[in-house]
């Protein structure tokens, strides 16, 4: 298992940089960077005080170099003007937009996403594999079809034009305005248990509304994989030796549908990470989703780059634990075999 | 082997002359895997209404300027935010050719907030196949020639007004040009991709098989909006409209390869180990013979599912990027730039009509789902 794990880890070193380099190509694709912007507005204003702050601050942060020197000092692997200080040194970069440091701007919203994009796994889980196993051994029968017809619908309503809708009719029916994801009087707290409170009872809405679509593959996929089990010899052979239907369910066929079903929250991940990030903006949450709009529409690249690297590396966390579950569970996978699908 | 050493008989070979076959037998035969194809998707009612349902829309994009009754530019400043008029038959308990009300609008003087009445006293009959305002055709030639017009000097607005008094109803009509086509052009780039790269990997193998693998690998392990909203934030505010909607449908169409070059992969590796393609292998045929003849109808339809399934997604995440203001600009308009106007919760709270273009959206959506879901066990009839 530590050796698997390891091999992990050591295997997602060059995804990271390749991501990483991918990230730096995108932000870095608009002509121009913040700094020069300014620089073009002083000058076509015939102004010429600023425009040496602007080129001083310019060569501090390396903007006037060639794109793989900049990278590698964003990452922290080439010295820039102030020595090796990069992501990987712990120096995020600085917000032009904001004129803070980037750790600064996104601070708390790193914490809330996390614990936003945990909770939706959590749930999905939680939900999806009751409803799933339900749905299962009572195929084709009511219950089974009134299951299917909702988990179609869960996965064609769009989650942010399902906030936009929640947003009108919890005014409408309740006349409260959902939104935040705290009460207002703790927003600028320290954390503490009563903030938590708040933040866990604000947590429900947005949760059900990134994790819905997640939740209906979730059940399709669990519902599949153990009617496929359901119908083999084994199971026959179980009952014929009269075992009792719920101790054999629980033996044998749930374990084996267990492990696509640990397997495919990763491939669910980048999703709801894309989902929580737009959810955010409609329920107006405080985690990286606004940021980033703000960020992309200001070109403020260091910042925006911190973000999408964020995401990145969040999604690559989340399926290596995911992975490292699914090893836990099925030992085909630590021997290298892959796991029947 | 070479080609010399081979004993081939140039004798045209008819097999159907060996062995006596009754017409059913011959028909079942020649049938192409395509007549049953249809033939199952057919038996899918859900699958078969929602494909008819596409295509009707589909076919309604070239005539919006005719079915609209209002370009989608054309603004009212006299009905801001004006609530939709429903059409009605009924005026005093007699039957009336189609009408609407018109309405009055009144500033209520304590909230301040726009209010409607409805003027019952004069129905206002709608004009059919009538001239109404003007637009380009096309941006071609000039028009006047409508389906539907309001009475003269009425208005008829059954979706209500936007926040700059422009006709929800026409603007959800001229959106779903760029909605529609963005998903259709988007999977078009996407299935090019896929198909050319999952094809290299599966066919190759080797060495292009793993650098393809780990690149799908990588682009699937990244969240695809936030990189969206990178890659059309990048776009120059220079751009003209057009430009930028060709801009948005490249960049959805090129982050959402990978899913189909894994499918297409998947398909080859199988498929070349059939006795069927070493047979057109050791007849000599090519490469781009084996995979264009042999190969893809084997997994055309499968494709075509794939692909089908993975339209909604494009949709979606133009009506996003549109939503967050990273997408179609104006005078262009889409479903999601017109949700736009709905980020302000109290826009929404007092003129919830301007949530209209989510019905849209969310029916497309959904038929897509179902064509698609209709299409995949239609290719696959052996599965679940």
């Amino acid at each position: 298992m530590l050796r698997y794990t390891l091999k992990r880890l050591l295997g997602m070193i060059p995804a990271l940089l390749a991501a990483s380099l991918l990230i730096f190509a995108v932000i870095d694709l608009p002509p121009g960077d913040c700094l020069s912007n300014q620089m073009a507005e002083l000058k076509s204003r015939g102004e010429t005080a600023g425009t040496e702050r602007l080129e001083f601050l310019r060569h501090e942060f390396d903007l006037d170099r060639s794109f793989l020197e900049r990278y590698a000092i964003w990452m922290g692997l080439w010295p820039g003007s102030r020595g090796f200080s990069g992501l990987l040194q712990g120096d995020w970069g600085w917000s032009f937009e904001f004129n803070k440091s980037v750790a600064s701007v996104v601070g708390e919203t790193l914490a809330l996403t996390i614990i936003v994009n945990a909770a939706t796994v959590l749930f999905i889980y939680a939900l999806a594999f009751p409803i799933g196993v339900y749905a299962a051994t009572r195929a084709y029968g009511w219950s089974d079809y009134g299951i299917t017809l909702a988990g179609y619908l869960g996965l064609a309503v769009p989650n942010f034009l399902l906030a936009l809708a929640l947003l009108y009719y919890a005014n409408a029916w309740f006349g409260t305005a959902i939104g935040g994801l705290m009460a207002p009087e703790y927003a600028d707290q320290p954390w503490s248990l009563a903030k938590l409170g708040s933040i866990l009872a604000h947590l429900i809405v947005p949760v059900i509304v990134i994790g819905l679509s997640g939740t209906a593959t979730m059940i399709r996929r669990l519902r599949a994989n153990l009617l496929d089990e359901l119908h083999k010899p084994y199971v026959i052979a179980a009952r014929a030796k009269g075992l009792r239907e719920r101790d054999l369910l629980v033996k044998y066929p749930l374990r084996l549908s267990l492990a696509p079903f640990i397997a495919d929250i990763g491939n669910l991940l980048p999703s709801l990470v894309s989902g929580s990030v737009i959810v955010s903006v409609v329920l107006s949450l405080p985690t990286i989703g606004p940021v980033l709009v703000d960020a992309l529409r200001a070109q403020d690249h260091f910042l925006s780059g911190f973000i999408l690297l964020f995401t990145a590396v969040l999604t690559m966390i989340g399926m290596l634990i995911s992975d490292l579950i699914l090893a836990l569970v099925d030992p085909r996978v630590r021997l290298g075999e892959t796991p029947r699908q | 082997m070479s080609k010399a050493t081979r004993y081939l008989n140039e004798e045209p070979f008819e097999p159907r002359d060996t062995v006596a076959l009754s017409d059913a037998e011959l028909r079942a035969i020649e049938a192409s895997s395509w007549t049953g194809f249809w033939r199952r998707f057919a038996r899918h009612r859900l699958a078969f209404v929602s494909g008819l349902f596409l295509l009707a829309l589909y076919a309604m994009l070239p005539f919006v300027e005719l079915l609209a009754p209002y370009p989608p530019d054309w603004r009212d400043s006299a009905k801001v935010y004006a609530p939709p008029q429903s059409i009605r038959l009924f005026h005093d308990g007699a039957l009336h050719p189609p009408f609407v009300y018109g309405t009055a609008q009144s500033l209520n003087p304590e909230t301040f907030a726009r209010e409607f009445v409805e003027d019952r006293t004069q129905p206002q009959a709608l004009r059919f196949f009538c001239t109404g305002s003007t637009y380009r055709f096309w941006e071609l030639w000039e028009g006047s020639a409508h389906l539907v017009c309001p009475a003269k000097g009425a208005s008829l607005h059954l979706l209500g007004t936007d926040r700059l008094g422009r006709d929800i109803f026409s603007r959800i009509l001229y959106g779903a040009r760029v909605s529609l086509t963005i998903g259709i052009i988007g999977v078009a780039i996407s299935l090019v991709l896929g198909m050319a790269l999952g094809g290299l990997a599966g066919y190759f193998g080797g060495w292009t098989d793993t650098v393809i693998q780990r690149l799908i690998e990588l682009v699937r392990s990244l969240p695809e909006l936030p990189l969206w909203m990178a890659l059309s934030a990048a776009l120059p505010v220079t751009w003209p409209p057009l430009t930028v909607y060709l801009g948005i449908t490249i960049i959805l169409g090129l982050l959402d390869w990978p899913s189909l070059a894994r499918a297409v992969r998947a398909r080859f590796m199988t498929l070349r180990e059939e006795e069927f393609v070493l047979a057109a292998e050791l007849m000599g045929a090519s490469p781009a013979r084996v995979i264009g003849r042999h190969m893809l109808p084997n997994f055309a339809s499968h494709l075509i599912a794939n692909a089908t399934l993975a339209i909604p997604a494009m949709i979606l995440g133009e009506t996003a990027l549109s939503f967050l203001g990273l997408g179609i600009r104006e005078p262009m308009t889409s479903w999601g730039l017109m949700l736009d106007q709905a980020r302000r919760i109290e826009a929404i709270l007092f003129y919830p009509w301007i949530l209209a273009p989510m019905v849209p959206v969310i029916l497309t959506v959904l038929a897509f789902n179902f064509v698609g879901d209709g299409l995949r066990d239609a290719a696959d009839p052996h599965q679940g």
